[in-house]
């Protein structure tokens, strides 16, 4: 009865559950509060960029999702390692979660990008090294997601798209270093540099407001999501008891 | 009201800039609703799970 | 080093009494390639433009072909299981299978390379560098391959899955395969890329053994 044993291992998480219920609205908060500033800072009350006018202000949305997107990337691949190695329930359940944010972080990312480069470059895409592995990236998230469903026994679902996020890390550092290593038409990091951002206050803030709302927005989705999947496991838990005892 | 349609007209670029802004906003609110809308339906069959449990025929 | 030379001879030999895969893969290379200039036009500038990234993506799906059997057939009968009870390291065992998987098809790919070449019109000069390119490439797409392969073992639907999980992966191959021929042709050294595309082989044969061996752990537990 192994599949039973591990389930039950989940039946009362409740100390998670308990710090969830802390957690959550304080996202929430969060997430509205920095939206709002965010939006008001980027969208009124800052100047447009000297060279690539108003169009700097898609940046404000496309960045904070690039990031989201990486960040996402690397907590699934961290929770996947948690779940391999020390065979963590709660591991697992983050890391499931989190893959459905990732990849919509990514197609926000990819799709603004877009939006960006037309009147920027003159073009919806070039298939430079950024662009393509981002692309790579939004598969990776894809392919974890449709490997997880893909088996009967959830645990081996969870165990190989587990094996898969951690192979798919090699392409973090390719995404973070592209720009640097090939010089493109994308730009070169400006934000996160060791002598301090190469970019004005007035569209620091906004970015870095509308970065911390999609980061509480991430915690938020994923408290209910990780709560829901819980919720779910207890359920078939359950039903397994009484199919058993009847 | 020429202040609001300047505005919105992005310097020419609201083509791009108000796309960008709608489709994130309809991402994340899908997300969010699907989200939300998992955890009730997983409560509600929990609930319904336990009731079971609890009647001492075992049946609903 | 027994182990995997028995496996090895093995999986070759059921290949060469079988005989059908492997014809079937450069079959299916030869004419995916062929479809081409019924596609694009029979112009024969046009094809020797496109025609180091053509061979280069037809081998990619036909190398994706056979890799849902590396695994699959050793995981019905059994002995997949056997063999991880042995005292060889697993890793070994997916070596010698990927060894074999090279041998099956990436080795035929190569052989059928230069006809295409010469239907699509490449420029003679490209030829060298193309068979090296792929020389390097394919084992590094049999390593990668057999990750996928060890992933979907047991999955509904997972010769779809596999490309969905294996094709991205696939890419960076391809983006310096076809690049070593094209810097080839425009007068560029080729070198740079083929330099890459061996980093990429010597990065892949230790991690890609590793996390193929690690799945099938998952798996068989």
């Amino acid at each position: 009865m192994a599949p039973s044993s591990s389930l039950h291992r989940f039946a009362n998480p409740a100390r998670f559950l308990r710090l969830a219920a802390v957690v959550q609205p304080w996202a929430a908060g969060l997430t509205i509060a920095a939206l709002i500033a965010g939006l008001y800072l980027g969208l009124i009350a800052s100047p447009g960029d000297y060279q690539q006018g108003e169009t700097v202000r898609i940046m404000y949305i496309h960045v904070p999702s690039a990031w989201m997107a990486l960040f996402c990337y690397t907590n699934m691949a961290l929770a996947s390692a948690v779940a391999l190695i020390w065979r963590h329930p709660l591991a697992d359940v983050i890391a499931k979660a989190t893959a459905p944010i990732g990849a919509c972080f990514t197609f926000l990312a990819l799709v603004t990008g877009s939006l960006w480069g037309k009147p920027m470059w003159g073009t919806w895409w070039v298939w430079d090294a950024r662009l393509t592995s981002v692309l790579i990236l939004f598969f990776l998230y894809l392919g974890y997601m449709a490997l997880y469903n893909a088996f009967d026994d959830a645990t081996r679902g969870a165990r190989a798209a587990a094996v898969l996020a951690l192979v798919g890390v090699v392409n973090v550092p390719i995404i973070k270093f592209s720009v640097d290593w090939w010089n493109t038409l994308h730009q070169p990091a400006s934000v996160v540099k060791l002598d301090g951002p190469a970019i004005h206050p007035s569209m620091l803030w906004p970015l870095l407001l509308m970065a911390l709302a999609f980061t509480t927005y991430y915690v938020w989705v994923l408290l209910l999501r990780v709560r829901a999947e819980l919720i779910g496991r207890r359920v078939r838990a359950i039903r397994l008891r009484q199919t058993q005892v009847r | 009201m020429d202040r609001v349609t300047e505005y919105l007209a992005m310097g020419g670029y609201a083509g791009f800039i108000w796309p960008a802004y709608g489709l994130a906003a309809v991402v994340l609110a899908v997300l969010f609703v699907a989200s939300r809308r998992r955890l009730t339906a997983a409560a509600a069959e929990l609930a319904a799970v336990e009731a079971v449990e609890r009647s001492p025929s075992g049946e609903a | 080093m027994n182990r995997f030379a028995a496996i090895l001879g093995r999986d070759l030999r059921l290949a060469v009494r079988q005989g059908v895969d492997s014809l079937m893969v450069v079959a299916f290379f030869v004419l995916a390639v062929v479809l081409f200039p019924f596609g694009v036009g029979p112009e024969p500038g046009v094809l020797a433009r496109i025609a180091p990234g053509v061979i280069w993506v037809a081998a990619l799906l036909a190398a994706m072909l056979s890799l849902e059997r590396l695994f699959q057939a050793d995981h019905e009968d059994g002995s997949l299981e056997l063999m991880a009870l042995e005292p060889v390291a697993l890793e070994s065992v997916v070596l010698a299978k990927v060894a074999a998987h090279w041998l099956t098809t990436g080795l035929p790919l190569i052989v059928a390379a230069p006809l295409l070449a010469i239907l699509l019109n490449l420029p003679v000069e490209g030829f060298a560098v193309l068979l090296l390119a792929l020389l390097l490439g394919t084992p590094t797409l049999s390593l990668i391959g057999a990750v996928g392969a060890a992933l979907i073992l047991g999955a509904r639907r997972g010769g779809v899955l596999l490309s969905l999980l294996v094709l991205p992966l696939f890419i960076p191959v391809l983006i310096f395969g076809a690049a070593a021929v094209e810097a080839s042709l425009g007068g560029f050294p080729a070198r740079p890329h083929l330099l890459i595309l061996a980093a990429l082989l010597l990065a892949a044969l230790p991690l890609c053994t590793w996390a193929a061996a690690g799945a099938l752990r998952q798996g068989l537990e």
